[in-house]
């Protein structure tokens, strides 16, 4: 195989601060995304994801100079998300120092986007965000569809087919969150992950739902994740990475340490 | 010390550049000015995106006569598409002619991954690499260090020499190839943390001599 599954860490961007902050001994600020970054840089995390929750068109310059001091210091592949609408946005992003950029509602309302985008920097740059939630199907066959807006609001799309012509389109990874799972720390739908998974042929990063270690390891055995992201499990001290790491290992899962 | 890194319009340039002023290096040009790369001591040549348009960007910006004399008399370093564009032809977009410098083919992964479902492309992510052989570039780097990989076609030189890493990924695959004052990965070592970082700095440091 060779290539190990990756751990990514998560923080939500407000106004170019981390939300809530992220809990490490010693930290002297607590929501500064550079020391955020350069913390789990050192301890071993294998990329970094910024998600601008907000995504205000006022705040965009804060968003940028903050991927650009980010970029600056931190020498692992960085993604940023939140509120790209255009390849002009694209663009920005990959300039500020971003490795790649993670395109939501927009490639919905515009799924030329997503080819336009792929065209013109690569796709390896462009990760498309498909956040699903169950809808309809049976317990033995699920269907799961496509919502936008935090998983407010529903599209009435195929998630699964969405995230394979995604893919065909110019997606060179997809970030697959279950709006079911999403803050319940009750684990990933490794359903939802496999389907999209072995369909894409792309990379597919598992978000959603992660309360302990035993998730990740269920997230690449059962939902056959290339990698997998998480939020609170690793912000507020609970586990480290190499925690996280060691009872991956354990299991049998290549990881980089 | 000046080192170039030669801007063709082809991906994130700033993160080279940053990361080779992180290690030390005085002097960095992001240019496509033929005169600034003549002049500089080291060449530094990164790219992302498909080989037609890379090829095309090299031509356009005028690039193909200076990348030609700096790669025959001073340290040169090729980052992933840096590196297949170095190789005689791609397989990709139907086949297109490369820079020469080099000779060997770029062909796509699904050769070497056959229909296993698990192997995704583009192979995305740390992998180990295997050093060939001792080269300055690999001091202070211990064998089978994870570097990270984003790509979806592979260097295939016809001469083995070449071929300086390895990695896996459903086969054996050229990951670093190298001859004389030359040196490309395929890999990012500007994304590749810690060692990535300490190739960069041991470029910056190399006579151009492939053995020490």
């Amino acid at each position: 195989m060779g290539v190990a599954r990756r751990i990514i860490p998560c923080m939500d961007i407000d106004a170019g601060r981390v939300v809530k902050g992220v809990k490490f001994v010693d930290i002297r600020d607590a929501g500064d995304p550079v020391e955020i970054g350069r913390r789990y840089d050192r301890a071993g995390a294998d990329e970094l994801t910024f998600l601008d929750i907000t995504a205000s068109h006022e705040e965009r310059e804060t968003l940028v100079h903050m991927v650009e001091a980010v970029a600056s210091e931190v020498f692992i592949p960085l993604t940023v998300g939140g509120g790209i609408r255009s390849v002009a946005d694209v663009r920005r992003m990959l300039n500020a120092g971003a490795d790649k950029v993670s395109i939501n509602t927009a490639a919905i309302r515009e799924p030329d986007l997503v080819r336009e985008a792929a065209e013109r920097f690569g796709s390896q740059c462009i990760v498309v965000a498909v956040d699903a939630k169950r809808h309809g199907g049976t317990e033995a066959d699920p269907r799961w569809e496509v919502f936008t807006h935090g998983g407010r609001k529903p599209t009435g799309i195929d998630a699964v087919e969405w995230a394979e012509r995604m893919a065909e389109v110019g997606a060179g990874e997809l970030l697959v969150t279950s709006m079911d799972r999403d803050g319940t720390r009750i684990g990933f739908d490794n359903a939802l992950n496999r389907a999209i998974s072995d369909r894409a042929g792309v990379p597919m990063i598992a978000s959603g739902g992660v309360g302990n270690l035993q998730h990740l390891v269920d997230g690449v055995i059962e939902g056959h994740a290339d990698a997998v992201l998480a939020a609170s499990i690793f912000h507020f001290g609970e586990y480290t990475i190499a925690e996280a790491k060691d009872y991956m290992a354990a299991a049998g899962i290549e990881v980089r340490r | 010390m000046s080192i170039a890194v030669i801007d063709y319009g082809m991906g994130n340039l700033r993160s080279v550049e940053r990361a080779l002023v992180h290690v030390g290096a005085p002097r960095v040009e992001v240019t496509d000015d033929p005169a600034v790369i003549d002049a500089a001591e080291r060449i530094v040549f990164p790219g992302q995106g498909a080989v037609r348009d890379c090829m095309s960007a090299l031509h356009r910006h005028e690039l193909v006569d200076v990348l030609d004399r700096v790669m025959r008399d001073r340290p040169f370093l090729g980052i992933c598409m840096g590196m297949q564009a170095l190789m005689t032809r791609s397989e990709e977009n139907e086949g297109v002619e490369a820079l020469g410098h080099f000779a060997g083919t770029v062909r796509h992964f699904r050769r070497l991954t056959g229909d296993d479902p698990r192997l995704k492309i583009p192979h995305m992510g740390w992998n180990r690499l295997h050093q060939v052989r001792r080269h300055p570039l690999f001091t202070g780097i211990a064998d089978e260090t994870r570097f990270y990989f984003v790509h979806s076609y592979y260097v295939d030189p016809d001469d083995e020499f070449l071929v300086q890493g390895r990695s896996d990924y459903g086969a054996s695959f050229a990951a670093v190839i190298g001859a004389a004052n030359v040196f490309a990965t395929q890999f990012h070592p500007e994304k590749s943390q810690q060692p990535g970082l300490q190739l960069l700095k041991n470029f910056l440091s190399w006579d151009g001599e492939p053995c020490s």
